[in-house]
C-alpha cells in the first residue's frame, strides 16, 4: 500500500521528465520552506528569552518600577497581570461553561438558536480593542469608575466568554452519544449526566480551551491599556479592585514606546523573557498532564 | 438468601417510602429536588447563553449610539472621503485610516498565505510522523505568543534591520507593520490549513495515485482543491486577526495620521489611532466619536467576515 513512487522496481515507477523533476522539485522545496520559517520563528523567541531570562533577578521580578531613575522593575505589573487573569477567569469560566453547555444539550434547533450561534461566533472575531471601547463606554462613562483592575478584568472576561462558550460547546458534542445514553439508561438526570459524564470526558478540550485562553489573556494589552490604565497602584499586593491595573504586557509597550528611564530597553528585554515564559508555562503546565493522560489511555 | 424475611422487608421499605414523602421536618422528596435542580440548572445555561448574546448586542448598540454622534458636527462625505485627519482643527477625515487598515490587511495576506500553505502541506503531506507531533504543539503554542511580544521584536529587530537594509530615515510603516502581522497569524492560518489537509479522505489520494500522478500533482490538482473550503476559512480567520490587531501594530507603524503612498511611510490604521489617542481625548467629543466610529466599523468588518465564514461552512457541509 505504499505509494508507486516507493516501489522503484515497478516498470511505472522509473518514469523521468518533467513532471518528476517539478516533483522533486516541489518536494526540496515545500521542506526548505518549512524549516526555514519554522527555525525562524523559533529563533526569534530564543533570541528574545535569551537575552532576557539570563538577566533576570527576584529584585527585578518584585521591585518596584521607577518613572526616572535606573533599576526599576516590574513587581506590581506582574501582580496585576496575574490578579486581572485570575479575575477574568472567574468571570468567564461559569458563564462561558454554562452557556457552551446551554448550546450542546439543551438548546432545541431553531431559528433563534442560530442567531445566538452567530451571536457568539461574531463575537469571538470581534477586534479586542473594540472590547476596550466597550470597557471605556461601560465603566468610565456610564460608572463613573475610571480606569480599574475591575474594568480590566471584566472586559478581558467578555473578551474570552465566547472562546470558552464555543470550546465547551464542542467538546461537548464531541463526547460519543453512547455514554450519554448509558447514564441515562443507569436513571440519572439530566444534571446528573451532564455532570458526571458529560464534563469529566470533554474535560480534556475545556481544559486545553482555558489554557488557550488564559494565555491570551496574559497578554493581552490593548483591552488593559483602555479600560486599566498604564499605571500601577505603585506598591505591591494591592488586592483592592478599584485601582489602577497595569499589566505586564501594558508594561512592556509603556517603557519602550513612553517611558523616559534610561534602562527602558533592558527592562523591555527582561519583561519580554518574563512574558513569553509565563505564557509557555501557562500551556505547558496545564497540557502536558492531559497529554500523559492521553497516551495512557490510547494504549 | 433473598427471601429471608419477605413481608417484614416489604412493610419497612414501605413504610421508608411513605416516611420520606410524609415525614416530619424538611421534605426530603428526592425526586421533587432534582427536579428543581435541573431546571435551575438549565435556567441558569440559558441565562448565561443569553448573556453572551447580550454583550455582542450591547457592544453594537455602544459603539453605534456614540459613533453616531460623530455626524452631528462632520458630514459623511468628509469621514469617509477625506484624508485629513486633524482633530485639533475640526478635521475629520478617516480614509486615511481605513485605507491603511485594507492595505496592512492586503500586505500581510500577500506575505503570509504562501507561506501558511505550504507550511500546511509540509506538515500534512511530507513530515514524517514524529516530526508532525513535535511540530503542531510548537506552533499552537506560537499562537498563544503575546502580540506586544510581537511588536517589540518588530520595533527592536525588524524596523532598525529595515533601516539599514534600504537606507530609509525612518523604517516605521506599513511593509515592518505587514511582516510582524505576518509571523503573527503564520500559526493560526497554516495550523487550521493543516487540519483542513489532514481532513481530506485517503481515498482520493488513493485515486490520484492510481492513476499515475506523482505526489505534486496530487497535492495541486486534488488535495488542496478538496482543502480549498477549508484553507479559505483559516486565511479568512487570518484576516480577522489581522485587522483588529492593534499593539503590535502600534510599535512598528508609526501613527502619523498620514496616507501612506510609500512602505516606508509612517502611517496609521484604525486600531492603532483608537487606542494612541483614545485616552487623551473627553468623552463627549466629537474626537472621541469619531473613534468610536471608527471603532464601529471594524466591528462591521469583523462581523461582515463572519458571515462570510458562516456562508462558506454552510456551502461546505451542503457539499459533503
Amino acid at each position: 500500500m505504499t505509494g508507486p513512487s516507493q516501489s522503484p522496481a515497478h516498470p511505472f515507477a522509473q518514469r523521468s521528465g518533467a513532471s518528476a523533476f517539478y516533483n522533486r522539485l516541489f518536494t526540496g522545496f515545500v521542506w526548505f520552506v518549512g524549516i526555514c520559517v519554522i527555525v525562524f520563528i523559533l529563533g526569534l523567541l530564543f533570541l528574545l528569552l535569551q537575552k532576557g531570562l539570563p538577566k533576570l533577578t527576584w529584585d527585578f521580578l518584585y521591585g518596584l518600577p521607577s518613572e526616572i531613575e535606573e533599576g526599576g522593575g516590574i513587581g506590581p505589573a506582574l501582580f496585576n497581570s496575574f490578579y486581572v487573569l485570575f479575575l477574568s477567569l472567574v468571570i468567564s469560566i461559569p458563564l462561558g461553561l454554562a452557556a457552551g453547555i446551554y448550546l450542546a444539550e439543551f438548546a432545541p434547533d431553531n431559528k433563534w438558536i442560530g442567531l445566538v450561534r452567530i451571536c457568539v461566533e461574531g463575537l469571538s472575531s470581534v477586534p479586542s480593542i473594540i472590547f476596550g471601547l466597550f470597557g471605556i463606554a461601560l465603566f468610565v462613562e456610564m460608572f463613573q469608575v475610571g480606569l480599574t483592575i475591575l474594568g480590566g478584568a471584566v472586559s478581558l472576561a467578555f473578551l474570552n466568554l465566547p472562546v470558552l462558550t464555543r470550546v465547551t460547546e464542542e467538546s461537548i458534542r464531541a463526547v460519543p452519544v453512547e455514554m450519554k445514553n448509558a447514564s441515562f439508561a443507569l436513571g440519572s438526570t439530566h444534571l446528573q449526566t451532564i455532570r458526571r459524564v458529560l464534563i469529566p470526558v470533554a474535560l480534556n478540550g475545556i481544559i486545553t480551551g482555558i489554557c488557550l485562553v488564559a494565555g491570551r489573556a496574559f497578554g493581552e494589552s490593548a483591552v488593559i491599556i483602555l479600560t486599566a490604565g498604564v499605571t500601577t497602584s505603585g506598591s505591591m499586593w494591592d488586592f483592592n479592585l478599584f485601582s489602577p491595573g497595569e499589566t505586564l504586557a501594558v508594561h512592556l509597550w509603556y517603557v519602550q514606546s513612553e517611558a523616559i528611564v534610561p534602562d527602558a530597553r533592558e527592562i523591555a528585554q527582561k519583561a519580554t523573557a518574563v512574558l513569553i515564559f509565563v505564557v509557555l508555562l501557562i500551556n505547558v503546565i496545564f497540557r502536558v498532564p492531559l497529554w500523559l493522560n492521553n497516551r495512557k489511555t490510547k494504549l | 438468601m433473598l427471601d429471608l424475611h419477605p413481608s417484614g422487608q416489604a412493610s419497612a421499605a414501605a413504610e421508608l417510602g411513605s416516611s420520606l414523602r410524609t415525614g416530619s421536618g424538611p421534605s426530603f422528596d428526592r425526586k421533587a429536588r432534582l427536579r428543581v435542580f435541573n431546571s435551575a440548572f438549565k435556567i441558569a445555561c440559558i441565562a448565561a447563553a443569553a448573556f453572551v448574546c447580550l454583550i455582542l448586542l450591547s457592544i453594537l448598540f455602544f459603539m453605534f449610539r456614540t459613533g453616531v454622534l460623530t455626524f452631528q458636527d462632520v458630514s459623511f462625505r468628509e469621514f469617509f472621503l477625506s484624508t485629513d485627519w486633524d482633530p485639533e482643527n475640526d478635521r475629520y477625515g478617516a480614509l486615511l485610516f481605513i485605507f491603511g487598515t485594507f492595505a496592512l490587511t492586503g500586505l500581510t495576506l500577500l506575505f503570509s498565505v504562501p507561506f501558511s500553505v505550504i507550511i500546511a502541506i509540509f506538515l500534512a503531506e511530507m513530515t514524517p510522523a514524529w516530526l508532525r507531533n513535535l511540530l503542531r504543539p510548537v506552533l499552537d503554542l506560537l499562537v498563544g505568543i503575546p502580540s506586544v511580544v510581537y511588536g517589540f521584536l518588530g520595533m527592536t529587530l525588524l524596523v532598525p534591520l529595515l533601516r539599514d537594509l534600504t537606507g530609509h530615515e525612518l523604517a516605521d510603516g506599513l511593509l515592518a507593520a505587514s511582516i510582524v502581522l505576518t509571523i503573527m497569524v503564520l500559526p493560526t492560518i497554516s495550523r487550521i490549513s493543516d487540519d483542513a489537509i489532514t481532513a481530506v479522505p485517503k481515498k482520493y489520494r488513493d485515486a490520484s495515485y492510481a492513476l499515475g500522478s506523482n505526489r505534486l500533482q496530487t497535492i495541486v490538482r486534488v488535495v488542496l482543491p478538496a482543502a480549498g473550503r477549508g484553507i479559505m476559512y483559516a486565511v479568512i480567520l487570518g484576516m480577522a486577526r489581522a485587522i483588529g490587531e492593534t499593539m503590535a501594530v502600534v510599535m512598528v507603524i508609526g501613527n502619523t495620521a498620514q496616507i501612506a503612498d510609500s512602505l516606508f511611510k509612517p502611517t496609521a490604521v484604525l486600531t492603532s489611532n483608537i487606542v494612541m489617542q483614545i485616552s487623551s481625548v473627553e468623552f463627549d467629543s466629537t474626537w472621541n466619536y469619531a473613534l468610536y466610529m471608527m471603532g464601529f466599523l471594524l466591528l462591521v468588518i469583523s462581523l461582515l467576515m463572519i458571515v462570510v465564514m458562516r456562508f462558506l461552512q454552510r456551502k461546505g457541509g451542503g457539499h459533503a
